[in-house]
């Protein structure tokens, strides 16, 4: 089971979690001004690595807050957590 | 290549000489430096591509390159159900097309797939999904497929183990059924094709992972292995999972995610289930191997994965589910759970079709439900590397449709990978 940090209440088992995806795509700003192609971009497309992954997740069960984590999609490896401001930045050294 | 074709003839002969004297079902051979086509990819869909290539177009000059074993990834990992039982016309004409396929695969490819036209029951537990499930089997009807409503007493009738009392968890009040649906042994799918491939020609390369794409203005070249470039005029990716990793050698991006989805089998029994039950509401579908193990599948792990194994709440929330419609089964002991890593599309429906660059093709996105697909999508990627065109049975597959916003959202939750 995967053992998630929530920035607010701290370690807590997954089920306690709901899944946001992939949490570097950012809503254009000003929609108007956005062409059919930045928004297939946005909508559709994902980078989909195999390896770090920054991620949307919400504390359901707990606090209802959203926020962001580092997380391996190959080893499920948590890197880190943090606010949805955070940059989470580079991988910890294992 | 020696052609020994399987039938009980040669099973005499070979009986008397203990069955020492079988030839090897494949060749292994040493990849050429160039082939018309590479399939990437050595599960059915690529194996199938490669047949239906070399039989159908006569295109014989190919290679189907593949990191690990034939039939290692999710061929080999799924629940094996099999069913064309789709709402939208572009889904039912294209998984119809699969199932009839399906009905003379054995034959075609002189091997026993063991296909088990047992039916498909979907269980519904409320009016809504009545109403949802009617019209689908209208829709199914009117596109020519066979469909039919059976009331709580003739499910009962029909799977006497399922808990149809009105107390139950998820109180069932009838069922879509399928009959033509069913179940076919997973390996013998790939080691099907690819004997039948072989026979035609194909190289089979296995322990062979394609690294890079060779891009050549605008136009593919070949692919970059572990063991060493080959060149080709085409290549197609059947690499489920995978696919947007193929992809980005080609610089591009897809509308996908990778998730892992489990399955286990429970200690084998004797006969109990004869059919495949799935429910929607209990998140789960089950059936008995023909080794007599109880085999149960059901929701995603909820986030990116390119793990091939997921999580315990998974399967515990897949349990409950199963054990709410089938109280029997809290007594049975689990003994084997797996995990496969699947490209989830953003509508829920496969990429089948050519992409931005010249003679890159591409046959992926499969979501839960590509298994059933294998000789259909085999059959239509093979078309339309043949001929450099979609076939109209996965006309609506392409890639583009995103860019067009005509999506194939057989559930209509929208632009959400988990959802579907
Ligand atoms: C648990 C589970 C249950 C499922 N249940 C069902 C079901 O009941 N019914 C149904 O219809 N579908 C089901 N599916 C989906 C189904 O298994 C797949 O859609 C289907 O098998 C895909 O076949 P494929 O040949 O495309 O993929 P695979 O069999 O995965 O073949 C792809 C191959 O590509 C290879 N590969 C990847 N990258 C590279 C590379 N770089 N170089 C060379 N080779 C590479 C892999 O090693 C793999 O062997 C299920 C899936 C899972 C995981
Ligand atoms: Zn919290």
């Amino acid at each position: 089971m995967l053992l998630i940090t929530c920035p607010w209440c701290g370690p807590r088992a997954h089920i306690e979690f709901t899944y946001g995806g992939d949490a570097t795509v950012d809503r254009p700003a000003d929609p108007d001004a956005v062409s059919a192609e930045e928004w297939l971009d946005h909508i559709y497309l994902r980078d989909n690595p195999r390896g770090p992954h920054v991620e949307w997740w919400q504390h359901g069960a707990g606090c209802r807050g959203w926020f962001k984590v580092r997380r391996d999609t190959w080893t499920h490896r948590i890197h880190r957590s943090g606010p949805p401001g955070a940059d989470l930045g580079e991988d910890e050294p294992r | 290549m020696p052609d020994v074709r399987y039938s009980i003839f040669s099973l005499a002969r070979n009986a008397l000489s203990h069955h020492q004297g079988w030839p090897l079902a494949w060749r292994s051979p040493q990849p050429k430096r160039e082939y018309d086509v590479v399939i990437v990819g050595g599960g059915g869909h690529g194996l199938a591509a490669a047949y239906y290539l070399a039989k159908l177009h006569g295109i014989s000059n190919v290679a189907v390159v593949e990191k690990g074993w034939l039939g290692g990834g999710n061929t080999g990992r799924n629940t094996t159900i099999v069913r064309s039982n789709y709402l939208l016309e572009a889904n039912a004409h294209f998984y119809e097309h699969s199932l009839k396929l399906w009905e003379g695969l054995t034959r075609d490819l002189n091997y026993n797939v063991m296909f088990s036209q047992r039916g498909v029951v979907n269980l519904t537990h409320n009016d809504a999904q009545i109403d949802a499930a009617r019209r689908r089997g209208n829709a199914m009807r009117l596109n020519g497929i066979d469909a039919e409503w059976l009331s709580v007493g003739e499910v009962r009738s029909m799977v006497p183990l399922l808990n149809c009392s009105p107390g139950a968890r998820f109180p069932i009040n009838g069922a879509l059924v399928q009959r033509r649906g069913g179940t076919v042994r997973h390996d013998a799918v790939a080691w099907g094709y690819a004997r039948a491939a072989d026979a035609c020609g194909v190289d089979i390369i296995q322990n062979c992972e394609v690294t890079g794409l060779r891009i050549d203005g605008g136009r593919v070249a070949g692919v970059e292995t572990t063991r060493g470039d080959i060149a080709a005029k085409k290549v197609g990716l059947a690499v489920a999972g995978n696919s947007s990793r193929l992809a980005a050698m080609a610089g591009l991006r897809l509308p996908i995610e990778s998730h892992v989805l489990q399955a286990m089998v429970t200690e084998p029994l004797k006969p109990v289930l004869d059919t495949v039950v799935t429910s929607g509401a209990a998140h789960v579908y089950i059936s008995q191997t023909d080794k007599g193990e109880i085999l149960m599948g059901g929701d995603l792990d909820f986030y990116n994965s390119y793990a091939q194994r997921g999580n315990l709440p998974t399967l515990e929330h897949v349990i409950q589910g199963a054990i709410s419609l089938f109280p029997f089964l809290s007594r049975l002991r689990l003994m084997r759970t797996w995990g496969g890593v699947m490209d989830m599309t953003m509508d829920g429906s496969p990429i089948l079709g050519k992409l931005p660059v010249e003679g890159l093709y591409m046959d992926g996105g499969w979501c839960y439900g590509g298994f059933k697909a294998t000789p259909g999508a085999g059959w239509c990627h093979a078309w339309t590397i043949a001929n450099d065109a979609p076939h109209p049975l996965n006309a609506a597959f392409r890639l583009d449709r995103f860019h067009r916003g005509a999506l194939l959202d057989e559930k209509g939750v929208g632009a959400s990978p988990q959802a579907h």
